[in-house]
C-alpha cells in the first residue's frame, strides 16, 4: 500500500534516494553488487586527476549505462517472485532512471558537461551505495545502524538534489531538442500520428511536481516508522 | 421469534485508529439501539462490529443495511460492504439471515466502499463524451487546427465514413445502457468515473485530432482497404449487439441469476462455441477494423490497450463461469478462439 503510493510517484530523482522496496536476494551472489562503488570511485578518480567536471559524463557512461540497463534484472527480480515489491513499482523506477541515462544524456550530446548532471550521478551514487549496503548487511542479518541511519536519512539531502539534478539536465537539454526536432514525427505521414519530443519533455518536467512530493513525503513516513519506532496507520484503498 | 443478544462489553478502544472510526463512536448513542466496537484489525481492514437487538432471522441483509443507514446517515446501502468474517466475502443483499451460518448472536463485519455512483451514471457519461468529443474535431471548430481551417470539411470519403462509424459506435453503447443491459451490480466507486472519463474522453480526442486533421492522409491501399475494414467494423458491431442481446436474454428482468450463455439461432452468437466473452472478441475486432479503415497510429494503440483491459475481463469472467458451472464446456477460450 506503501509502495503504491511510490509507484504513483514517478520522479526519477525521488527514486534514485529511496526505493523503498524490493530486497534483491540475487545480489550479494551477483557481480554487479559493487558497481555503484565502482562507479564513485571512477568519478572520484577523474576529479582528482582532471581536476574538473568537464569530460566526466564521457569518461564513465559506459560503465554508468551498462549497470543502470541491468537494473532491468530487478525488475525480473519481481517478476519471478524473488521480490515481494510490485512489478509495476519497480518497472517505473528503472523506467525512469533508463529515460534519463539514454534518451536524455545519452541523446543530448552537448549537456554532457553539465553541472547538473554531475548532481544527479552524486546523489544516485551515494544513494546506490546506501541502499544495496543496506540490504545486503540485512540479508547477512548483521545491520550496523549506521547503514540503517543512512539509509533512511540520506535521502533527505539526496532526493531533493537527485530531482534537481535531474529537472536541470532537461531543462537544459530543450533549446538543443527544439532546434534538432529529435525524436520526432511530424505531419503528414502515412500512419497519421504525431509525436513531439520537445513538448514530451515539458509533459515530464511538469510530472515531477506532483509526484515528487508524494514520494518524499511516503519515505519521511517510512523513516518515522523505522528509526523511531512511530506506528503509522495507512489507509487501504 | 429468536432474539440477538446485545453486547453490553465495554468499548474497547485500541490505541491504532482509521481517522474515520472516532465519528462512529462519537455519534454513536450509548442506548439500546446499537453499541458498536470499533476494532482494528491488521493494517489491512477495519471493522466495526454491530450489534442490533430485535432483527428477525428471516431478514435479508438488505434489509438489515437499512437499519444501519437510518443509524449512519452517512452509510448508504451500496456503500455498505457485510461480512460474517473480516477477510471473507461480502454477503449479498438477498442472503436471509437464518440461513446464514450464525447462531444466536449474528457477528458482522462492515466495511465502507467510499461514495459510490450508478453503473448506468458512468456508462452513460463515459460513452456520452467520445460520441461528442469526435464530432467536435469532425466539424473542425475553432482553436484546434489553424484558423484558416475552421468548420471546412475533409475532401477525405473515409473521413466522414469514419465519423460516421465511430458515432454509431457509441449512440449504439448508449442505447445498449439504456435498454439492453442488465446490470448485476448497482454501484461502482466514485473515483471509477474520473478514471473511466479521462480513458474514453482522451483516446477519442486524440483518434480524432488526427483522423479529422487538414493532413491527413488516406489508406495506403485506398478503397479497396476502407471497403474491407468497414466490412470487418459493420461485422463485429452486428455480432457485439446480438452476443449482448443474447445476453440479456439469459437474464430475467430484474434478477440477478446467472447461466451459461449458449448459441442461439443468430449466427453471430455460434461464437459462443468457442468463446466465453464473444462481445469482447467483436468489440475487438471493430476497432482493429476502424483502425485498418482510417490507417491511424492511435486508433490502433487505443485497440491495443482496449483489447489488454478485455483480455483481463474475460479470464476473470471465464474463471468464474469455471468455479460456477461444473460442466461449462471445455473447447471454450476467454477471449479469441483456441489461442487466449
Amino acid at each position: 500500500m506503501g509502495r503504491l503510493t511510490e509507484a504513483a510517484a514517478a520522479g526519477s530523482g525521488s527514486r534514485a534516494a529511496g526505493w523503498a522496496g524490493s530486497p534483491p536476494t540475487l545480489l550479494p551472489l551477483s557481480p554487479t553488487s559493487p558497481r555503484w562503488l565502482v562507479l564513485a570511485i571512477a568519478m572520484v578518480r577523474f576529479y582528482m586527476e582532471k581536476g574538473t567536471h568537464r569530460g566526466l559524463y564521457k569518461s564513465i557512461q559506459k560503465t554508468l549505462k551498462f549497470f543502470q540497463t541491468f537494473a532491468l534484472l530487478e525488475i525480473v527480480h519481481c517478476l519471478i517472485g524473488i521480490v515481494p515489491t510490485s512489478v509495476i513499482v519497480t518497472g517505473v523506477q528503472v523506467s525512469s532512471r533508463i529515460f534519463m541515462v539514454w534518451l536524455i544524456t545519452h541523446s543530448i550530446k552537448p549537456i554532457q558537461n553539465e553541472e547538473s548532471v554531475v548532481l544527479f550521478l552524486v546523489a544516485w551514487t551515494v544513494t546506490e551505495i546506501t541502499r544495496y549496503s543496506f540490504y545486503t548487511f540485512s540479508l547477512l542479518d548483521h545491520l550496523p545502524y549506521f547503514i540503517k541511519w543512512a539509509r533512511y536519512n540520506f535521502f533527505i539531502i539526496l532526493y531533493p538534489v537527485g530531482v534537481a539534478g535531474e529537472l536541470l539536465t532537461i531543462y537544459a537539454a530543450l533549446p538543443h531538442v527544439k532546434k534538432t526536432g529529435m525524436f520526432s514525427i511530424r505531419l503528414p505521414n502515412k500512419y497519421n500520428v504525431s509525436f513531439d519530443y520537445y513538448y514530451f519533455l515539458l509533459i515530464t518536467m511538469a510530472s515531477y511536481i506532483p509526484l515528487f512530493p508524494q514520494l518524499y513525503f511516503h519515505m519521511l513516513r517510512q523513516r518515522r516508522k523505522v528509526l523511531h519506532g512511530e506506528v503509522i496507520v495507512e489507509k487501504d484503498d | 421469534m429468536k432474539h440477538y443478544e446485545r453486547d453490553d462489553s465495554s468499548r474497547n478502544q485500541s490505541s491504532l485508529w482509521h481517522s474515520s472510526d472516532s465519528s462512529l463512536l462519537k455519534g454513536g448513542d450509548s442506548g439500546r439501539k446499537d453499541k458498536g466496537e470499533a476494532v482494528f484489525l491488521g493494517q489491512e481492514l477495519t471493522s466495526l462490529r454491530l450489534c442490533f437487538p430485535q432483527v428477525e432471522p428471516h431478514a435479508t441483509i438488505a434489509e438489515i443495511k437499512n437499519l444501519f443507514t437510518k443509524t449512519h446517515p452517512q452509510w448508504y446501502p451500496a456503500r455498505q460492504s457485510l461480512r460474517l468474517d473480516p477477510k471473507g466475502k461480502s454477503l449479498k443483499d438477498e442472503d436471509v439471515l437464518q440461513k446464514l451460518p450464525v447462531g444466536t448472536t449474528a457477528t458482522l463485519y462492515f466495511r465502507d466502499l467510499g461514495a459510490q455512483i450508478s453503473w448506468v451514471t458512468v456508462f452513460l457519461t463515459e460513452y456520452a463524451g467520445p460520441l461528442f468529443i469526435y464530432l467536435l474535431f469532425y466539424f473542425r471548430v475553432p482553436f484546434i487546427y489553424g484558423h484558416k481551417y475552421d468548420f471546412t470539411s475533409s475532401r477525405h470519403t473515409v473521413v466522414h465514413l469514419a465519423c460516421i462509424c465511430h458515432s454509431f459506435h457509441y449512440i449504439k453503447r448508449l442505447l445498449e445502457t439504456l435498454f439492453v443491459h442488465r446490470f448485476s451490480h448497482g454501484t461502482m466507486p466514485l473515483r471509477n468515473i474520473f478514471k473511466n472519463c479521462t480513458y474514453y474522453w482522451g483516446f477519442a480526442a486524440w483518434m480524432a485530432y488526427y483522423i479529422n486533421h487538414p493532413l491527413y492522409t488516406p489508406p495506403t491501399y485506398g478503397a479497396q482497404q476502407v471497403k474491407l475494414a468497414l466490412a470487418i467494423f459493420v461485422i463485429c458491431q452486428l455480432g457485439n449487439f446480438s452476443i449482448h442481446m443474447a445476453l440479456r436474454d439469459l437474464r430475467p428482468a430484474g434478477s440477478k441469476t446467472r447461466k451459461i450463455p449458449y448459441p442461439t439461432k443468430n449466427p453471430f452468437t455460434w461464437l459462443f462455441l468457442l468463446v466465453s466473452c464473444p462481445n469482447y472478441t467483436y468489440e475487438v475486432g471493430s476497432w482493429i477494423g476502424f483502425a485498418i479503415m482510417t490507417q491511424c497510429l492511435p486508433v490502433a494503440l487505443f485497440s491495443l490497450v482496449g483489447f489488454t483491459q478485455m483480455t483481463i475481463w474475460a479470464k476473470g469472467k471465464h474463471r468464474s463461469y469455471l468455479k460456477e458451472f461444473r460442466d461449462y464446456p471445455p473447447l471454450r477460450m476467454p477471449i479469441i478462439p483456441f489461442l487466449l
